[in-house]
Formats: C-alpha cells, sequence, structure tokens
C-alpha cells in the first residue's frame, strides 16, 4: 500500500511547516505548493489554486488550506493527518510559552523578537499574495477581479465573502474566462 | 498588587472544557474570511473570560509563536481556565466544523468542479481569494513600514524576494533573515 508512504510524508511535512509558521498558514502557501505541486506530486497547480480559494471561503481559520491538501493527497487520512500536523507542534510550543508566560510575566524578550520577526512575516504573506496571484490571474479579467477584490477589503469594511460570492457569480456566468 | 500572579485576571465564573468546546465551536463556524474578530468578540464582549487588556497581552504572545494565531489562542485560553483538558477542548471546538465543512467542500469540488461551467466559478473564486490575500498583506504591512521605514521594510523586502522571486526553501529563508531582523529591531528597554 503505497498510502502508508504518503501519511509518513505529510506527517513530517505538515509537522515541519507548523514549526516555521510565524503569521500563520498564509505565511507559508508557497512552500506548502511547492511540496504539495513540484516536490510530491500530489495535484496539479490548478487543484491547489482551487483548494485555496475552498479554504478562504469556508468558515474557520486559514489552518484549513492544509486539510484540504492532506485529503487531496491522501483521502480522509491524510487530512487528518495535515492538520493534526499542522497544529501540533505549534499548539505544544504555545502551551509551555503560555505556562511560562503565566509564570515569570512579561519579558523583554518576547517584545524584542516579536519586533523582529513582524517584518519576516509580512514579507511571506506577501509572497503568498503574490504567489497566488500569479496562479489565479490567467487572464486580464481575472486581474481585474483580484485588483478589485483587494481594493474593497483594504479600504471598505465590507464582509469578504461578498466579493467571493460576486467573483463566483461573474466565472460562473463565464463572463471572467 | 495582587494581580501578580496570573496575567489573566479570574473571570467571574470559571469555564470548564465543555463550556470551552461550546464557545470556541461558535468561533470556528463564524469566521469568515478572519477568526479572530469573532474570537476578540467572544472572549471580551460575549463572556467576560478575558479583559481587553489581557486579550490583546495574550494575542501578542500567540503572534509571537508559530503557528496560526487563533489556534495558538485558543490553547492559551483553554490551558489557562482548565489545563490540557481545557486546550484540547477549545482547538477542538474551534477546528472541527470547519474540517468538517472544507471537508464537503473539498468532495463536491473533486466530484463536479470540471463539469459544466463550474471551472469558471472555481476560476473567479481563486482570483478573488488572491485578492483578499494582497489586501492581508497591505494592511500587515502598511503600519509596519510607517512606523520602522528603515528596520522594517529592507527584511519586509529580503523575504518576499527570498521566498515569492527566488523560491528558498522557507527555513533558510527565516534562519539567515530572523537574527538579522530581530538585532535591527532591537531597542533599549523602553
Amino acid at each position: 500500500m503505497k498510502g502508508g508512504g504518503v501519511l509518513v510524508t505529510l506527517l513530517i511535512q505538515f509537522a515541519m511547516l507548523s514549526l516555521v509558521s510565524f503569521g500563520g498558514a498564509n505565511a507559508v502557501i508557497p512552500e506548502i505548493h511547492r511540496q504539495a505541486v513540484e516536490v510530491n506530486h500530489w495535484m496539479t497547480d490548478q487543484d491547489f489554486v482551487s483548494l485555496f480559494a475552498i479554504s478562504q471561503t469556508a468558515p474557520g481559520p486559514n489552518v484549513m488550506i492544509s486539510t484540504l491538501v492532506g485529503w487531496k493527497a491522501a483521502g480522509l487520512a491524510g487530512a487528518l493527518i495535515a492538520t493534526v500536523a499542522m497544529c501540533a507542534p505549534s499548539c505544544l510550543l504555545t502551551f509551555f510559552a503560555a505556562k511560562a508566560w503565566d509564570r515569570f510575566g512579561e519579558s523583554p524578550w518576547r517584545a524584542r523578537i516579536g519586533a523582529g520577526l513582524a517584518p519576516i512575516t509580512v514579507g511571506l504573506v506577501c509572497a503568498s499574495a503574490f504567489f497566488l496571484t500569479r496562479a489565479a490571474d490567467t487572464g486580464w479579467r481575472l486581474a481585474i477581479v483580484t485588483a478589485a477584490t483587494a481594493g474593497v477589503a483594504y479600504f471598505t469594511k465590507l464582509n469578504p465573502l461578498w466579493c467571493l460570492a460576486l467573483a463566483a457569480v461573474l466565472g460562473f456566468a463565464g463572463v471572467l474566462g | 498588587m495582587t494581580a501578580e500572579v496570573s496575567a489573566a485576571p479570574p473571570p467571574a465564573q470559571t469555564p470548564g472544557p465543555k463550556a470551552l468546546f461550546m464557545a470556541f465551536l461558535g468561533v470556528g463556524l463564524s469566521g469568515f474570511g478572519g477568526v479572530l474578530p469573532f474570537a476578540r468578540r467572544m472572549l471580551v464582549e460575549q463572556r467576560g473570560w478575558l479583559a481587553d487588556e489581557a486579550f490583546n497581552e495574550t494575542l501578542a504572545l500567540c503572534q509571537t509563536l508559530p503557528g496560526p494565531n487563533i489556534v495558538n489562542l485558543s490553547i492559551v485560553v483553554g490551558s489557562r481556565f482548565a489545563g490540557v483538558g481545557g486546550a484540547l477542548a477549545a482547538v477542538g471546538g474551534l477546528l472541527g466544523a470547519p474540517v468538517v465543512i472544507v471537508l464537503i467542500l473539498g468532495a463536491l469540488y473533486t466530484r463536479y468542479g470540471a463539469i459544466g461551467r463550474l471551472p469558471g466559478l472555481m476560476m473567479g473564486l481563486a482570483a478573488a481569494a488572491a485578492g483578499l490575500a494582497a489586501a492581508t498583506t497591505l494592511k500587515m504591512a502598511a503600519p509596519l513600514i510607517r512606523r520602522r521605514p528603515l528596520s522594517a521594510a529592507p527584511f519586509i523586502v529580503a523575504a518576499f524576494a527570498g521566498v515569492g522571486l527566488m523560491h528558498f526553501p522557507l527555513i533558510w529563508v527565516l534562519l539567515a533573515l530572523a537574527p538579522l531582523s530581530v538585532a535591527a529591531a532591537w531597542r533599549p528597554r523602553s
């Protein structure tokens, strides 16, 4: 059964990502893509971008992209393993860090490390956005949808779900192809 | 000072694992495109489990650590009120329903995604999702660059270029940049 090998790969890959995902799952999208599409060939580019869109449309944290990648790679077991692997290491770290923090109080180190990591997190999230834009915008009409959504989400307080819904309707109507 | 023992003041009533599970279940289900505002509303405004100040401090801690901020937040809140069981209940409540929903959507996509006009729908959805990611980047970058143009901007660009343009493995980019960036942000105690 070759499924076992995939599960082990999922476990290792997402457990490692968990410990470097400063800023959450959206900071490691290019790395998840590299593993899922280029290294392990679990899915096509198109699949990956669609799964990301699904993870953004559904309720819940961004970490759901790992659930979907695991599921695409190895079914239900893959989904559960990827989700747990993506969450467990960082959760354990957080659990013990919170204990230490409650005990010893605010350390000047925490604020300093946080301030130092912040620009890197922003750079990684930016790389994710760049990657997703290049993968999704295969034509100028789609590029307009991306730009308009970014503008609405940045400048207004409108629920972003409306943008997703409108884009889905336009795409379904065949206007964007 | 009576509050020096714990960072979070004890709430009116200490929630158990079941209450934590139900509360975070609601947060997980309501968070479309960003769960954090819903978590704050639940913890601070609706249940009063955390004071405003304690919420901000806890969130700052969660943002320093790797992993999704909101998942980390559920761990901290759950463990503070009800130990390991509380942490598991909170994170289980937060992730349980979204995992099921996302798997149903994924299955529908695999089965019907290539049929008729649905590929067009997915293309539109993906383009809009990319726009949301771009807006998130702008929202994170703008205040940081404004506050620390010299110590932050070079590292934003370097991290972006390393991962986004050069496609270096993430771990190498982090190991190379993190010490320099922490040093650049270093400031005498304020």
